[in-house]
């Protein structure tokens, strides 16, 4: 049991930490075509965009419910000062959530007179939620203080994540769609790179500025060296996004997908770093997370639905994913 | 906690909750009823079926998006609202919430878009089986929720330590006193709540000349479920009631009106509660009933408002609440039952308008009966968060009354335009439904083409 007290807590950190980064990745490329949705050359082209997205979005969404979830039933103390700490950025990242999950059925059904009205609250519903998560991510790492500084700093944040998205996007439309607008996908990816990397630079940055204890974590020898390979890999990740984003031939050629991997790659690494920087921590330098967690008991009852159920979901997210590969085709209920 | 702030929060709570619910209330039984149109499209090749789903599945994607939206909102709102709810009560709540995601959010939410869009790219067994799986996650979702709603109701299988509740039998937390009879009720309800809005917008389309085979087959399969469901939802309304009786008397003398305790209690048909003088004023009673339904002896006592001074829930509400749900139920037991006698010699199209015409005005009355029912349950238990043990006050979070004036505003606009496109949208889908579009109907599996 005392060991159980010691590693569930750790556990579920963990597969918060898993279902954040699912969420940011999934819906990231969902909310980053909402964002791109205003650029596409016409009508046809636009129904393409969300019909790439139509089937996924609603799954992909529900990382997040998890993601929240877990911190609710696990971390029930954390859950209550995180959330009750962001109370307005949470409300604008779910009126923004609330217009894009809506905008989908409404544009096409509300009739063509108001198509361009819900193709419009598409993307602004897109952007505001994208930029409330970045502002949300912001405050978290600055531990909720309320200077100048941190909003200026936050406001960074909240701009580099619809950034952010938009590269996961572009990265998306690259692998379904083809032709005219997967080039100018390509191009739209080029563009939001420079953004989404100040991005990660000034969190990479920021997080051992604000607490002296993450200073000494990462810039301790020998350390130091060991953890090198992480902001190492991240800049060749860029470099590479970088590189394949300018040059069409390399997309022509079949490779492509190398903009959304990469750009998964350096998220995935930006998590670990985090999740480096913050342990034993789940708000920094307050709450660990022996601290916030629920009873053993509790912990307990949810890990074994978690290891039943979760690699279920996995299971046939990948079947329902393998249904709907290749190019993107303009959906209909019918056959 | 500042009062102004804890009303607030109240409302903001209860706006999110009641937009949600309707939705889901929707989507539970029509995920079935969609499945019930593609096995009969199965057995019968007939395309009257085939079309039948492929229109109400419009209405489901839609319904099933706004459902999506606001319970996610829902599910910050626990902790943006109530933080001590969960600090307390996270022991037991966490699990049930826990489980509601992963056995049925992403069972429902990764198998839509198989069900919507995957006709052309699946066997016709697979889809199916996708239809099934949306419907069932869709219940499941209903079950956990209801689980853990029923338990705040009548709590047991835990210890506080701490002040903070511990589990102490799983089994005991689920199927916790309340739960089967309130589990039930609601699945009724969601039922009767689908099958009135399938009648409505179909009694719609005949009035508007726009009707086909297909509305007449969703139309006479919704009424006739609905004239099946509605006595036997009245039935467990009534074993839903006796059980509130036993585990909460003071919501029950709320609903009956019943200021002081009394053998032969009447039941007041219609009154104004006053809260002042401790009376109903305008009451019309009969006597001795309230005795009968609830003791099932006409000189039994019930427990009056008197017993709970202090502790009891506002009056009013729960009164008049308690009166719409019920009156609801008895106007949906006389329009099924008539429209299914009548169609014994008639078709749907040959329905008396005025008929056709209180159908669709009735297209939302489910909505009106779920909500005023979740009202008294709701409202009945005030003040208590987790009943007999901790108030909502205790739970509340501390911001300023201006803060959540100002969210709740907006969402409140925000829900009041998306229930408003809603219904226009789903008007101007009945609308057009076989002017167009849907006369072209999806190629069926039969033809096997692969997709455009």
């Amino acid at each position: 049991m005392e060991t159980l007290t010691t590693v569930l807590p750790l556990v579920f950190m963990a597969v918060m930490g898993l279902a954040m980064l699912a969420y940011v990745v999934l819906d990231g490329y969902d909310l980053g075509v909402g964002m791109l949705l205003p650029r596409a050359a016409n009508d046809a082209e636009k129904d393409l965009m969300v019909s790439s997205i139509g089937p996924f979005w609603d799954a992909n969404e529900t990382w997040l419910v998890l993601g929240v979830g877990i911190l609710l039933v696990a971390f029930p103390f954390a859950h209550g000062l995180i959330l009750t700490s962001l109370y307005l950025p949470v409300f604008v990242m779910l009126v923004g959530l609330t217009l894009r999950g809506v905008a989908f059925d409404f544009r096409s059904k509300a009739g063509d007179h108001r198509k361009a009205f819900w193709n419009a609250m598409f993307t602004a519903g897109s952007f505001i939620a994208a930029a409330a998560q970045g502002w949300m991510l912001g405050s978290y790492i600055t531990s909720f203080r309320s200077d100048w500084w941190t909003y200026a700093f936050n406001l960074l944040i909240a701009m580099a994540v619809p950034a952010t998205y938009v590269v996961l996007g572009a990265g998306w439309l690259i692998m379904k769609a083809e032709g005219d607008l997967q080039a100018r996908a390509l191009r739209w990816a080029r563009q939001a790179v420079i953004p989404f990397a100040i991005g990660i630079a000034a969190i990479s940055i920021a997080t051992p500025l604000i607490s002296e204890t993450i200073f000494n974590k990462w810039f301790r020898l020998p350390d130091f060296f060991a953890l090198l390979p992480i902001p190492l890999m991240t800049a060749a990740a860029v470099a590479a996004l970088w590189h394949v984003s300018g040059r069409k031939q390399i997309v022509d050629a079949g490779y492509g997908w190398i903009v959304f991997v990469a750009t998964l790659v350096i998220l995935l690494l930006a998590t670990l770093g985090l999740a480096f920087s913050i342990y034993p921590y789940i708000v920094i330098d307050r709450l660990n997370v022996w601290e916030a967690a629920s009873a053993t008991e509790s912990l307990v009852i949810i890990l074994i639905g978690t290891l039943f159920t979760l690699p279920a979901i996995i299971g046939y997210t990948i079947f329902v994913y393998r249904i709907f590969w290749g190019k993107a085709r303009v959906l209909s209920y019918g056959a | 906690m500042d009062p102004t702030s804890l009303i607030l929060a109240r409302i903001q709570f209860a706006a999110n909750i009641s937009f949600h619910i309707l939705f889901p209330t929707i989507t539970i039984a029509l995920g079935w009823m969609l499945l019930f149109f593609r096995l009969r499209f199965r057995a019968t090749r007939d395309s009257k079926w085939e079309e039948a789903y492929y229109f109400w599945t419009k209405i489901f994607a839609l319904t099933f998006a706004l459902g999506v939206v606001s319970g996610i909102t829902m599910s910050f709102q626990f902790g943006t609202n109530w933080p001590g709810f969960m600090e307390k009560v996270g022991n037991i709540a966490g699990p049930l919430l826990g489980y509601e995601v992963l056995t049925a959010f992403f069972l429902e939410a990764t198998f839509l878009g198989v069900m919507l869009f995957g006709r052309g790219r699946v066997s016709e067994r697979m889809h199916l089986i996708a239809t099934f799986l949306v419907a069932f996650g869709t219940t499941m979702s209903a079950f956990w929720i209801l689980s853990l709603n029923s338990w705040m109701h009548t709590p047991v299988g835990y210890e506080i330590i701490n002040s903070r509740f511990h589990a102490t039998d799983w089994w005991a937390i689920v199927f916790n006193p309340s739960f089967p009879y309130r589990f039930a009720h609601m699945l009724l309800a969601s039922g009767l709540t689908m099958c009135f809005m399938v009648a409505g917008v179909s009694a719609w389309q005949i009035l508007k000349k726009v009707d086909s085979a297909a509305t007449h087959a969703a139309f006479k399969s919704a009424i006739v479920a609905a004239a099946v469901l509605i006595p036997i939802q009245i039935f467990m309304g009534d074993l839903h009631g006796l059980n509130t009786l036993k585990h909460q008397p003071a919501k029950v003398a709320a609903m009956e009106g019943l200021w002081e305790t009394e053998k032969g209690a009447p039941l007041v048909l219609f009154g104004i509660p006053d809260p002042v003088t401790r009376t109903n004023l305008y009451a019309i009673e009969i006597p001795k009933l309230a005795s009968l339904i609830l003791t099932h002896d006409p000189n039994g006592e019930v427990k009056g408002l008197n017993e709970f001074e202090g502790k009891h829930p506002p009056v009013g509400p729960v009164f008049w609440s308690f009166r719409v749900m019920v009156g609801t139920g008895m106007l949906m037991l006389a329009a099924s039952w008539l429209t299914v006698a009548l169609l014994r010699k008639r078709t749907p199209a040959t329905l008396p308008k005025p008929l056709l015409w209180g159908l669709s005005l009735m297209v939302f009355s489910g909505w009106i009966a779920t909500l005023a029912g979740w009202y008294v349950t709701e409202i009945g238990r005030q003040p208590y968060i987790v009943y007999g043990v901790i108030t909502v006050a205790e739970t509340a979070a501390k911001h300023a009354p201006a803060m959540i004036g100002l969210t709740l505003s907006v969402y409140l606009a925000l829900y009041a335009g998306l229930l408003i496109a809603y219904i226009l949208v789903v008007k101007r889908l009945a609308e057009k439904a076989t002017r167009g579009e849907a006369l072209s109907l999806p190629s069926s599996f039969n033809r096997a083409q692969p997709s455009a």
